[in-house]
């Protein structure tokens, strides 16, 4: 089983080739060119480099989100169109849940989180049982305050990954009461290799979706959306 | 020897329309799909770039597929894969973009990216077999108010340009000021036809120092201003006298610079092109100062006047056989100037 995956939700763009438990070829850029430039071209080269025929894709994997609305949409929109003109499913693989894979085996609570501006990060809580990713809060949109006291109220060393640790590291040393660490470069960034993986998980389990269906997972209304219902509530 | 046929499938999602079409030789529509999300946006006043960019993620498979069925062709009958790449709301432009780019790595097909105001004025190839540059084309849209000297395929000389507003946006804020709603094109031309368009003199601006530059936003003051002092004197507002009367202001200017540029260019060949060129007023303002100077106008039907995606696969086939092609890092451009490769 062979699957293409990519990865636009934050501010890394990553592409990567999986063949059954081997990746083929990765392609991770944290660097200032937008998604749009980088992306494709990365996707071109690694299956350039792999002499891949597109055609023995069995599924495309994307990181659906939550993330940066434009950049989960660039994802997509590349996935879909490959789904499209070679007729292979698309699997929508939750990011937070693929960032969490960065840290296989851990099992301390692992806390992957995303800057999701106004005060707020996308995250989730995982652990590893038996060697297997185990959800123990579904990802969401939250403040850093809420998470910190969800942490707490778990009472578990906690690691954290993601390009929400930059910016909210400072703010969780002050609000936590339990252990805490950060992950180390290499495994606290989105990688498209983490996509791949969960992904060939749900293509063996039947969880693909077409690529006409497919679309992202925002976790969140556009702000006309959210303004025009607070309206509605006042009236 | 006859040549191959080229058959293009274009993709078309700057602002709140998700489109796509094949076109045979930049000619030829064999189908003209488009998803538009109008209503959705009515509900907010005005187009929401968020609101648009979900849409389009939603639509454009199935939009593109329809598109493919219609013309009864598969991606492997194609020559080329066409799309927009600006000006128009970025994160609309993106979700386009990226489509056509992996539609076009995953087919082998090669990718050109196409300026939406070239899309716009081509439209009028499809109708018109025998129009060829050199021509004069007024584009007129929500975002563009464009004089363009068309000199060859793909070569274009913007002569003016508005200063300002744009002249769709014009009659959809004056469409707000009455009470209209949106979209304000559509609505000001209708009411416009019960009004008399003598009955108020509002103000056509001229810009000093370049003759073919538009203004409307001191006409869009003057409308508001025109019902500010009605409102505080309590003299009634005749609604339909108000839209004729503003409709006429930017039809005139329109119709003057036009005809302007046709005389001094020597170009006997006026087009129209954009949203707006769907206007009654318009079109029959810029019929009429034709027929009198003995022009040759064209104009796209309605339907092709407004965004769609067999304009960009016109205006895409005469990219195409100039060579043209665009590589997987091609990027959505906002601000796309028209003329810029």
């Amino acid at each position: 089983m062979k699957i293409a995956a990519i990865d636009s939700s934050g501010l890394v763009a990553s592409a990567a080739i999986l063949q059954d438990d081997l990746i083929l070829a990765e392609y991770t850029l944290c660097y200032k060119k937008t998604h749009s430039q980088t992306l494709m071209p990365m996707l071109e080269e690694i299956c350039r480099m792999t002499e891949l025929d597109l055609q023995s894709l069995d599924a495309i994997a994307v990181s659906k989100g939550p993330g940066s609305f434009t950049g989960l949409r660039i994802g997509s929109a590349t996935a879909k169109g490959l789904g499209l003109a070679l007729g292979k499913p698309v699997i929508g693989v939750p990011t937070v849940d693929a960032l969490a894979c960065n840290l296989f085996g851990v099992q301390d609570l692992i806390c992957p989180i995303m800057d999701a501006r106004r005060n707020q990060v996308y995250t989730g809580l995982y652990t590893f049982e038996n060697d297997s990713l185990s959800v123990i809060s579904e990802q969401m949109a939250v403040s850093v305050n809420d998470l910190a006291q969800k942490i707490n109220a778990l009472g578990r060393k906690t690691v954290f990954l993601g390009d929400g640790v930059p910016v909210y590291k400072d703010m969780l040393k002050d609000l936590l009461t339990v252990p805490f660490t950060f992950a180390p470069a290499g495994q606290n960034r989105q990688r498209a290799a983490c996509v791949a993986r969960l992904g060939m998980q749900y293509l063996l389990e039947g969880k693909t979706e077409t690529a006409a269906e497919h679309r992202p997972e925002y976790l969140r209304l556009s702000q006309a959306e959210r303004e025009r219902a607070e309206k509605e509530k006042q009236c | 020897m006859e040549q191959k046929d080229i058959l293009i499938l274009a993709i078309e999602s700057s602002c709140d329309e998700t489109a796509a079409a094949v076109v045979r030789n930049g000619r030829e529509v064999l189908s003209n799909v488009i998803y538009s999300q109008i209503d959705l946006h009515t509900l907010y006043g005005g187009v929401v770039p968020e609101i648009a960019s979900r849409k389009h993620i939603e639509k454009i498979n199935q939009v593109i597929e329809e598109a493919l069925r219609q013309a009864e062709v598969s991606l492997k009958d194609l020559d080329a894969v066409a799309v927009t790449y600006g000006p128009g709301l970025v994160g609309a432009l993106l979700v386009g973009v990226a489509e056509a780019k992996a539609i076009s790595f995953a087919s082998h097909l090669p990718l050109v990216g196409v300026h939406h105001i070239e899309g716009h004025i081509s439209a009028n190839y499809i109708e018109h077999k025998d129009l060829e540059p050199p021509f004069i084309c007024l584009v007129v849209s929500g975002g563009h108010t464009h004089l363009v000297k068309v000199s060859d395929y793909g070569e274009y000389e913007i002569l003016g340009r508005t200063r300002d507003d744009a002249a769709g946006e014009a009659f959809d804020k004056v469409a707000r000021a009455i009470g209209l709603g949106y979209p304000g094109g559509p609505k000001i031309d209708a009411l416009a036809k019960q009004g008399n368009a003598d009955a108020i003199p509002f103000p056509k601006a001229k810009v000093a120092d370049a003759p073919y530059d538009f203004s409307f936003s001191g006409l869009k003051s003057a409308v508001l201003n025109y019902l500010n002092g009605c409102r505080m004197k309590g003299e009634p507002i005749v609604e339909a006298d108000v839209a004729a009367s503003f409709q006429k202001a930017v039809v005139d200017v329109l119709t003057e610079h036009a005809m302007m540029a046709v005389e001094e260019t020597g170009i006997r060949k006026l087009a129209l092109a954009g949203g707006v060129a769907s206007n009654g007023a318009l079109r029959e303002s810029v019929m009429k100062a034709c027929e009198k100077a003995g022009i040759s106008f064209y104009r796209p039907s309605p339907g092709l006047c407004t965004d769609n995606a067999a304009m960009i696969g016109a205006a895409a086939y005469y990219e195409y056989i100039r060579g043209v092609r665009h590589g997987m890092d091609l990027n959505a451009v906002p601000y796309l100037k028209l003329g810029e490769k």
